[in-house]
């Protein structure tokens, strides 16, 4: 993510539309920061430029927001990365996949995706926007790369969703999550058990008193933010 | 389990817990240091009589059902995979016994922690009840009479306990809310039972006993139907919080995707009208 903050050196190199708009940006940005901050405002100014290629709006921080509206939002955030994650597992399966493997990988694509609609179905209008991301570090040709990525996800949302029950104040969405944690916790079973037959829930994610992990918001993001493209702004969030 | 997580939780998540703790503060400070050096086996011991401390007495008179309850189906459990570890021979591979082994101590780690939790917090844990594993009620003749020894059924009646323990905590979520650091703990028991379902389902398939998902499809129990139906119906529920997941959004969504991306609960009378034959009265 810090990578797409540092100022481009050719950012003449864009498509023409692509280069006005960026220009705009950060004409409109350089305004308002040296309006608000003055020359102390450099640095950030320099922060805020975007790079040729970058989806439009992907520099702009996107805010949660607080609440149980903070924490949907925060789930939702989680599913779009699972979905969008699968959605390329599928459209390109690795070599040598097994058919019930592909079969189970098409499963789980369409339960994260049902999940990331229903969470952008009960948001509504305080739905963050649909973020973009950052697969470059998997090889989704590589059985290996793909099912370690899965199972890092599928892990790290059990965590996330265990972690989020005690913040949610509602209680129907409470249930929500409790109903799609289960999901998840198969899915990550599933995952293991693929890569290796037994490991469902070995020690690394199951303590000796037979619980599960649980992971903070902010521990979960520091996380996921490997394979976000856009800032995410959690501060808001109850805790 | 992350004492300080938990530690903050109550602090925060409950206003009249927060209350209740200005006051004991310090006492938490410092626990919070102190639990990381704490062997894990006495966690839920030094973390039962903390959370009572908190309250002043003992917690409310529901959480403490609601614990018991859970303590309930995991002796059940427990007991269930204990006697059919007794029988070593009817596991065909070293994988198969060395999972039940893995599940079976899940369940007994999770007794301890409940039976330590409720005694910490000043209450009473049930005692283990006489169990007739058989589902006849005491009679000892019951429908899963063989399933301690004879593997198909052995599998399938675990699916169906691991299956239920899921629909049975998930139903108690909401009874927890607001107790922070007990509703952390249940939901992540809730998450292993999960694991272990998963995990059971797939030995199924794999021994070829039976054509089945990690997942629960609709409501079809797959395997022991009318025996076990009662403890997957509901499941095929489409409609999450007012919303049909079915093609949700203009996207193609099945009937059977729906309900395999939300798992339902039970309510405790559910459970415990499911789980009645188990006991021997």
């Amino acid at each position: 993510m810090s990578n797409k903050n540092t100022p481009g050196t050719s950012m003449l190199a864009g498509e023409p539309g692509t280069l006005n708009a960026s220009r705009r940006k950060f004409l409109a940005i350089a305004t308002a920061g040296i309006a608000v901050a003055g020359l102390s405002g450099c640095q950030k100014i320099w922060e805020h430029i975007p790079k040729p290629g970058d989806d439009d709006d992907d520099w702009k921080p996107v805010d949660l927001g607080s609440g149980d509206v903070g924490i949907l939002n925060y789930a939702y955030a989680l599913e779009q990365l699972e979905a969008a994650f699968y959605i390329r597992v599928i459209d390109k399966a690795y070599s040598g996949i097994k058919d019930s493997e592909k079969m189970m990988l098409t499963d789980i694509r369409q339960h994260e995706i049902a999940h990331r609609e229903f969470f952008k179905k009960a948001l509504g209008k305080d739905a963050i926007k649909e973020l973009s991301f950052d697969f470059s570090s998997v090889d989704f040709s590589s059985r290996a790369s793909v099912l370690g990525t899965a199972k890092a996800f599928e892990d790290l949302g059990v965590s996330a969703y265990n972690g989020a029950g005690s913040l949610i104040s509602d209680t129907g969405y409470l249930l929500i999550a409790g109903k799609i944690v289960s999901v998840e916790a198969r899915h990550a079973a599933y995952i293991r058990d693929l890569i290796s037959y037994g490991s469902f829930a070995d020690s690394t994610v199951v303590d000796n008193n037979g619980l599960d992990t649980s992971r903070k918001p902010a521990d979960v993001l520091a996380i996921a933010g490997k394979y976000i493209k856009n800032k995410i702004t959690a501060s808001n969030l109850p805790s | 389990m992350n004492l300080e997580n938990i530690l903050n939780h109550i602090e925060t998540v409950d206003p009249e817990i927060h209350e209740r703790l200005d006051t004991r503060r310090k006492l938490f400070k410092n626990f919070a240091g102190f639990g990381t050096k704490l062997a894990a086996a006495a966690v839920p011991i030094a973390f039962g009589s903390l959370l009572n401390k908190s309250y002043g007495q003992a917690p409310p008179a529901g959480v403490l059902d609601v614990l018991n309850f859970a303590l309930l189906l995991e002796y059940l459990e427990a007991g269930f995979y204990e006697a059919a570890l007794k029988n070593p021979g009817m596991f065909p591979s070293a994988a198969s016994r060395n999972a039940i082994t893995t599940i079976g101590l899940h369940e007994k780690q999770h007794v301890d922690f409940l039976k330590a939790a409720i005694s910490g917090a000043g209450g009473t844990p049930i005692a283990k009840p006489n169990f007739d594993l058989s589902g006849g009620g005491g009679s000892g003749n019951g429908p899963f009479k063989d399933a301690t020894w004879n593997y198909r059924l052995f599998l399938s009646v675990a699916q169906t306990l691991e299956d239920t323990g899921v629909r049975a905590y998930k139903g108690q979520a909401g009874n927890l809310k607001g107790t922070g650091a007990v509703l952390t703990a249940a939901l992540n028991i809730h998450s292993v039972e999960a694991r272990h379902a998963s995990h059971i389902r797939q030995m199924r398939q794999n021994a070829n006993f039976a054509a089945i998902k990690p997942w629960i499809t609709g409501k079809n129990p797959v395997g022991l139907e009318s025996l076990v139906q009662a403890n997957y119906n509901g499941e095929e529920l489409t409609m999450q919080a007012g919303i049909e997941i079915i093609n949700i959004n203009g996207k193609k969504i099945s009937f059977e995707n729906a309900t395999e991306s939300f798992d339902e609960p039970l309510t405790k009378e559910q459970v415990t009208n499911l789980v009645k034959g188990f006991i021997a009265a």
